[in-house]
């Protein structure tokens, strides 16, 4: 019986980049939490969270472990088998994204290429679009398992918003889909570094200005962040749909949103800010270690995708939330047709160009 | 009439197209608050670092004594009838003979108690004092576990002894002059 | 047995199982949880022929928006026991001849047609890649693409329609 056909250097390659990549998440988002409070703090003037060790480094880990000590309760009208699945798929759908993201240039182990990426599949963007409707069920399942009506409320405005931005978030990236000619996400990180105009011209935000702007708008709402944060109105619907959820459940969904919320500004900086790529520089004349270079991307990327997150967060203390109907106005009829039009102008852009 | 230099007029002119997007009106906003993200932060760290308060603080009232340390309070029902939320209840004795050292006046509280439930700290009980018997002291946040521990009696509420104890003494008075 | 048929098998009985599910749950809800499975095992199957557009397109359509709202549907029904109808046996007979003439016919079609004879291109066809996929939808069937478009472009301006009170 012959099982395992491809070898084994490549499975142990692939198996220590995804648990590397996964605790880089986990501790990403819980550094965000710490992040949230502070630049929440620092926003109004406060200082945050400065008890646990210096500058309060040390606060996640007693929030988690808090979260881990607590009591943990299960409705008993809820229904207990999806009241379980639904903190579980949550963290599970935000985790699934990282796997097709370029971190950085390949690695050269042993004379071997080994790429930066778990798995550079032909439809890397559409694998990311699936992953995250799925998200929806984490919500909807958690609601309802809940059996309140609160977290029903909240679970369907939370997977209605998520729809209805997805479809503006698609329409958006066809546009640059039509720049790169491709959807495979290391294609697309190639194509602006390698860029025609050189610099952080050939990076996509230059050229799809509205395109990001659309974008960046509807990862918002799908990452359920303030503005759009309809689905955990705690002041309407008392903390929406994980209000029955305790314990470490309680502690995945909010930790699955900081996932989230580090991935789309992985995705955003990968699609739009140039993934790996140093603005201003030529790395390439610099011929020291690739593996080096590796890990300069790699820093590179997070540094990128942190402005995304700090934006986030940013954001979130200044704009208050919008009401439900305002919030399906502007997905609908602002954000829709405003996506169509970007893609015909640039489908013409660019059958001009090519002529 | 303008009240104050600060009114704003508000601009109700109908928003032009580049406006309705609302996005300049949300970046100024985000001006503003990244702006706080550099100013001086207003915290103060409390149990290490406390904030001044003015000489005339009201606070938890003590009740006082005279420099002998005998106690000036003669449980003459004036402070209770000033109180406006009805806190304080005290009862009176005769001071007997070898008692001197202890009581000013012929007559003092045997018991005397202020349920800081009820006290709203508006210091007429320190104005309605003959004697000089009662003051509002600088300690404040008073926190206890059950509702009984509110009511403080006589014991809680007397100024440690300036001959036994001369330094909680002077803590108790703090800065506050005393006649 | 390699890895590829131990998860051409995973998948099948999966698919198969859920999909008893599907029919057998007494809760709606489950029921529609259980066709997501049925979905995602069919999409399993997709990228064992290595068809990836479809797999994704089946989750991001199927499992990602027409269940969603299905789930919403029956969520906020508030389906419970005693609202179920009583069901009328003829009709579950009905049901069960109609759905096994269905069976038969797709039996009977599928054993007369050329499919027997060739054998599943498992990972090495590439006809389910994007590109070629687009070039052959875009050429040869550049016609019942659009005719299909046309009817969605009709269904939705139909939608519209309904949608909006005077």
């Amino acid at each position: 019986m012959h099982l395992l056909i491809i070898d084994s250097f490549y499975i142990w390659e692939k198996l220590i980049l995804v648990v590397f990549i996964v605790t880089l998440c986990m501790l990403v988002a819980m550094y965000a939490t710490y992040g949230e409070r502070k630049v929440a703090a620092f926003l109004q003037d406060r200082i945050g969270p400065n008890r646990a060790g210096p500058f309060g480094i040390f606060q996640p880990l007693a929030d988690g472990g808090k979260l881990f000590f607590k009591e943990e309760i299960i409705p008993l009208a809820s229904s207990r088998t999806l009241f379980v699945i639904g903190p579980m798929l949550a963290m599970t759908t935000a985790l699934l994204t990282s796997a097709v993201i370029p971190w950085g240039p390949a690695l050269h182990i042993k004379n071997r290429n080994v790429p930066f990426q778990i798995a550079d599949i032909n439809i890397g963007i559409l694998y990311i679009f699936g992953v995250v409707s799925l998200g929806v069920y984490g919500i909807m399942i958690g609601g309802w398992a809940s059996n309140n009506k609160f977290s029903l409320l909240a679970a369907i405005r939370g997977a209605s918003q998520m729809i209805s931005y997805e479809l503006a978030m698609g329409l958006a990236l066809i546009a640059l889909l039509m720049l790169t000619g491709s959807l495979q996400m290391s294609d697309i990180v190639d194509h602006q570094v390698h860029g025609r105009w050189g610099g952080f011209l050939s990076w996509h935000i230059v050229r799809q200005p509205l395109g990001f702007l659309i974008f960046f708008i509807c990862a918002l709402a799908e990452c359920n962040r303030t503005p759009f944060d309809l689905a955990e109105a705690e002041n309407e619907l008392n903390f929406g749909y994980h209000q029955e959820y305790s314990s470490m459940k309680l502690g995945f969904y909010l930790f699955a949103e900081y996932i989230n919320m580090f991935i789309s500004g992985v995705v955003m900086s990968t699609l739009f800010l140039g993934g790996y790529d140093i603005p201003f520089v030529n790395e390439a004349s610099w011929h020291i270690d690739p593996n080096w270079l590796a890990v300069i991307g790699f820093c590179v990327l997070l540094a990128k995708a942190f402005f995304f997150v700090f934006v986030f967060m940013w954001i979130r203390w200044t704009v208050p939330r919008f009401r439900y109907d305002q919030l399906m106005n502007l997905g609908w009829k602002k954000l829709i047709p405003l996506a169509l039009l970007n893609m015909i102008v640039t489908a013409v852009v660019v059958l001009w160009m090519r002529k | 009439m303008q009240l104050t230099q600060r009114a704003k007029q508000v601009d109700r002119r109908p928003m032009n197209g580049w406006e309705k997007s609302y996005l300049p009106a949300i970046l100024k906003g985000m001006g503003i608050t990244i702006s706080h993200f550099f100013k001086k932060k207003a915290t103060i760290q409390y149990p290490e670092q406390k904030r001044t308060f003015s000489k005339v603080f009201r606070g938890v009232q003590i009740l006082n004594r005279d420099e002998e340390g005998r106690e000036r309070c003669t449980a003459c029902g004036l402070c209770a009838v000033a109180c406006p939320a009805e806190a304080i209840t005290m009862e009176a004795a005769e001071r007997q003979p070898g008692e001197e050292h202890l009581y000013r006046e012929e007559k003092y509280a045997a018991k005397y108690e202020i349920n800081m439930l009820r006290c709203i700290f508006c210091g007429y009980c320190e104005e309605a004092c003959p004697k000089d018997a009662i003051y509002l002291s600088q300690t404040f946040a008073q926190a206890n576990y059950d509702r009984k521990g509110f009511i403080y009696k006589k014991e809680d509420l007397l100024i440690p002894n300036p001959k036994e104890d001369p330094e909680a003494y002077r803590r108790a008075v703090g800065e506050r002059p005393v006649k | 047995m390699n890895v590829t048929q131990i998860l051409f098998w995973f998948l099948s009985v999966l698919a198969l199982f859920s999909a008893l599910m599907v029919v057998t749950s007494k809760n709606p809800v489950h029921s529609v949880l259980w066709l997501i499975v049925t979905f995602f095992a069919i999409s399993g199957h997709y990228i064992l022929l290595n068809a990836q557009f479809l797999a994704i397109v089946n989750v991001i359509v199927y499992a990602g928006a027409i269940m969603v709202l299905f789930l919403f549907v029956i969520m906020l029904m508030n389906l419970n026991k005693s609202t179920e109808p009583k069901k009328n046996k003829w009709l579950t007979l009905a049901g069960g001849v109609a759905g096994g003439c269905l069976l038969l016919v797709l039996v009977a079609a599928l054993k007369n047609s050329e499919i027997k004879q060739q054998v599943a291109q498992v990972k090495e066809g590439d006809i389910g890649l994007i590109k070629n996929l687009g070039n052959e939808l875009f050429s040869t069937y550049v016609v019942p693409f659009e005719i299909s478009s046309i009817l969605f472009l009709s269904a939705m301006v139909g939608a519209v329609v309904i949608g909006k009170k005077e």
